[in-house]
């Protein structure tokens, strides 16, 4: 049975590590290929790094990041932010990334996801979708915003995740725009929306703050959960979370035991 | 000296993660798609991403084909992974019509989707070793899938397997009985952590020695 993963997400910029709170307010945190030798160790099931960076410049330095943290890490990597091409992607394949996101290129241009996953395969094409929540009746609606959740992509969220299966995604990294960076829990009525609008795997991301908060997006359908803070604050340790998400039922990965062969 | 392990440069596999994990086990990673180096090589490793008939029309435009069967066929070590132990069979529900390189005898098949049931399969499944298979001890831990097909049975006295479960059993990987440096894994070894299941299974493998008997002989594509 397939587990449900935790993944400490690395924000990247000019070579650090930096955790936005409502993507702003960056504060460094760290060195990445550390922070990520670290998580493995510590039993981390994959790694996601963003690249936060606005120039070109730095853009190109967070190829030399992926490669430093490739070097050390033997669990997959995502890595997002600003990829704009296959050709963008295939840099970053080629410097150690498993898994490339693609966000604000995706819905300016959809056929991109096509494209690269025709190219790379399903499983290496991950669409990061933003959502905002937005209360006008009894029950929230979704909207897709983009260019680091500065502008309003005029698009329902549960449409765009259904289409971006049918493009070919392989997986989608939804982040609550309204809980990111808050620490309050997941907005779960966001991840068992688009759970019922798409059957391609879900990393829940936007506003852990305890083990127990992972356990219920995980509960509500998430099939991967993503967090920052909790875990570069080292308030918590991965194995508390998965201790956590293991005592309400889910499966997850533990830290290898010898047990009888079967 | 670190063994020199050669990897063959699929134009759309996880080159560098194969590469990185090769050089943390203490090997010399080589990239590699020469067809000479692929037949003659000590250690080769088919890596593999993509669609198998992508794979297959690489590998036969490239004249790979016949020496890596030539290869599979003399015992070399010889590790596939993902769509790399995929195109070891007959043939996919993948790509209808498209041989593949029929060294195992069988067909890929999609994942029935289901509830449980994600599609792809994407992250850290629990194996098994069945009787025969040595590639890793303990013989159950976890492994990284990333795929949406699989091949669900194996010839039994040629290969031993591995198992895991993603709504139905699935072959996780084989191994030949005769020549157990011809590994095949539908997950990745290469980012499966340092456990017996990653690293450790990449260091066993690199460890083997050509065997003295060969695989049967394998039917050449037309």
């Amino acid at each position: 049975m397939l587990t449900t993963r935790v993944i400490p997400c690395l924000d990247v910029r000019d070579g650090r590590v930096v955790k936005g709170v409502n993507f702003s307010n960056l504060r460094d945190s760290g060195d990445p290929a550390s922070l990520a030798a670290f998580y493995e160790t510590e039993g981390a099931d994959e790694l996601v790094m963003l690249d936060v960076s606005a120039t070109a410049e730095s853009r190109r330095a967070a190829i030399a990041t992926v490669a430093a943290i490739r070097a050390v890490l033997s669990i997959p990597l995502t890595v997002g932010g600003g990829v704009r091409s296959l050709d963008d992607a295939a840099r970053l394949l080629a410097a150690g990334a498993d898994k490339v996101a693609v966000n604000t290129a995706a819905v300016d241009d959809p056929t991109l996801i096509d494209r690269l996953a025709d190219r790379f395969g399903s499983q290496c094409t991950v669409v990061a979708i933003d959502a905002l929540s937005i209360f006008t009746g009894p029950s929230p609606t979704f909207r897709v915003r983009t260019r680091s959740a500065s502008q309003d992509a005029a698009l329902d969220a549960c449409l765009w995740a259904a289409e971006t299966a049918r493009r070919g995604a392989g997986e989608i990294l939804l982040t609550s725009i309204n809980r990111d960076g808050t620490q309050v829990g997941y907005d779960l009525t966001l991840i068992r929306t688009i759970r019922a609008a798409a059957s391609i795997p879900i990393i829940a991301s936007g506003g852990a703050g305890s083990p127990a908060d992972l356990a219920k997006a995980a509960l509500a359908g998430a099939d991967a959960v993503l967090a920052a803070s909790i875990f570069h604050d080292g308030r918590y340790s991965i194995a508390a979370v998965k201790q956590a998400m293991a005592s309400s039922g889910i499966p997850v990965r533990t830290i290898e035991i010898p047990t009888s062969p079967c | 000296m670190s063994p020199t392990v050669h990897i063959l440069a699929s134009p759309t596999a996880n080159l560098a993660s194969v590469a990185a994990a090769v050089h943390r086990c203490g090997g010399e990673p080589m990239l590699t798609d020469s067809p000479r180096q692929v037949e003659t090589s000590t250690r080769l490793i088919f890596p593999g991403v993509g669609s198998f008939a992508t794979a297959m029309s690489w590998l036969n435009s490239s004249g790979l084909a016949v020496p890596l069967l030539d290869r599979l066929r003399s015992g070399a070590p010889t590790l596939a992974i993902c769509l790399g132990m995929q195109v070891l069979f007959d043939s996919s529900e993948e790509s209808p019509g498209v041989r593949g390189l029929s060294v195992i005898n069988g067909r890929v098949t999609r994942f029935e989707p289901s509830l449980a049931c994600r599609i792809p399969q994407l992250g850290w499944n629990r194996v098994a070793a069945q009787p025969g298979f040595s590639a890793a001890s303990p013989q159950t831990g976890f492994a990284y899938f990333a795929n949406s097909y699989c091949a669900n049975s194996v010839a039994a006295n040629d290969w031993a397997c591995a198992t895991s479960d993603h709504g139905g059993p699935f072959i996780a990987s084989v191994q030949h009985r005769r020549n157990p440096g011809i590994l095949a894994c539908q997950f990745h070894p290469e980012l499966s952590g340092p456990g017996p299941w990653g690293l450790g299974l990449l260091r066993n493998w690199m460890a083997t020695t050509p065997a003295l008997q060969t695989l049967q002989e394998p039917r050449r594509p037309c």
